[in-house]
């Protein structure tokens, strides 16, 4: 039932649709990114009234939250590697992990945001607050949507109903998950880096 | 089994050595991009390495970690061309918005 239930997503490309249709939607979402880290460069150093990202940026601790969302890249491999050698072991602990990392990126995000909110950076304060709250903001919004699936994985795990059989399923949820970690990548560098 | 086997086949190209050597790469990148930030090098020499570092990041994630570079020449085509259009609209905003300016 399960490899029937695997096999059938193969289509005559000889690719599985699932992969297929999430690397279709990877590149509409690097479209949707490119569009909004554009609003925010072509908008960079209009602002008429600060806060202004100089003052307001705190590299440090981005840069510690930008660490762990490379490291819960790394942990998503190691998970889907583990479901493919039958590791159920290994895979539980990596899935976790990867959700972990995603929840801690999270709360670096909550303690930037209000931190910011506390100095006077609102959503409308200035161009610069409302282009850096849309663009932080809808990633984040991805990175909880990838913590969601990651962690229903893992219960699907703990429960039984998710096995080797289903590591097709895990490696697509991995592509969204490193999409999130490529989109950063580009954001710490454009927005808080070439401050 | 079909599945199995794809999925075999996908980790074949890349086993847990090959993930820790694209991490310590990445992490290593991303030390250099925050220490060439506080050293304070000419800014457009610092925009230039910081744009191919962060290339260079984009590029391993994406080839190893999504494991692109041992997909399917469909998949790289589904990925790369919007990637390409993002880009080419990104820039033609930056250049109509004035923030980039060809000549004087």
């Amino acid at each position: 039932m399960s490899d029937h239930a695997t096999t059938q997503h193969y289509t005559s490309t000889g690719l599985d649709s699932r992969k297929l249709a999430m690397w279709a939607f990877i590149g509409s979402e690097c479209m949707l990114f490119g569009a909004l880290i554009s609003g925010y460069l072509v908008y960079k150093g209009r602002s008429v009234v600060g806060p202004t990202p100089e003052e307001i940026l705190n590299i440090p601790v981005t840069t510690v939250s930008t660490f762990v969302l490379l490291s819960s890249s790394l942990f998503m491999v190691l998970a889907l590697a583990g479901l493919v050698e039958r590791n159920m072991a290994k895979a539980k602990l990596w899935t976790f992990m990867t959700g972990l990392g995603g929840l801690v990126f999270l709360g670096f995000q909550y303690y930037e945001f209000s931190s910011f909110v506390h100095e006077g950076l609102g959503l409308t304060t200035n161009l610069f607050a409302s282009t850096f709250y849309t663009l932080t903001g809808t990633h984040g919004a991805h990175v909880a949507i990838g913590v969601t699936i990651l962690l229903t994985c893992w219960v699907q795990m703990l429960r039984g109903k998710f096995g080797p059989e289903k590591a097709p399923v895990l490696e697509v949820a991995g592509l969204y998950w490193h999409f999130v970690d490529v989109i950063w990548i580009v954001i710490f560098t454009l927005i808080y880096l070439l401050t | 089994m079909a599945a199995d086997e794809h999925q075999a086949d996908a980790q074949a190209h890349a086993n847990t050595a090959t993930y820790l050597t694209i991490f310590a790469i990445l992490f290593v990148i991303t030390v250099v991009e925050v220490g060439i930030f506080y050293v304070g090098i000419p800014r457009p020499v610092l925009v230039s390495v910081l744009i191919v570092l962060s290339a260079a990041k984009f590029v391993l994630v994406v080839g190893y970690f999504m494991h692109l570079k041992f997909d399917s020449p469909v998949l790289r085509l589904l990925f790369a061309g919007p990637v390409f259009i993002a880009l080419a609209i990104g820039l033609a905003l930056l250049f109509l918005f004035g923030v980039f300016r060809l000549g004087v």
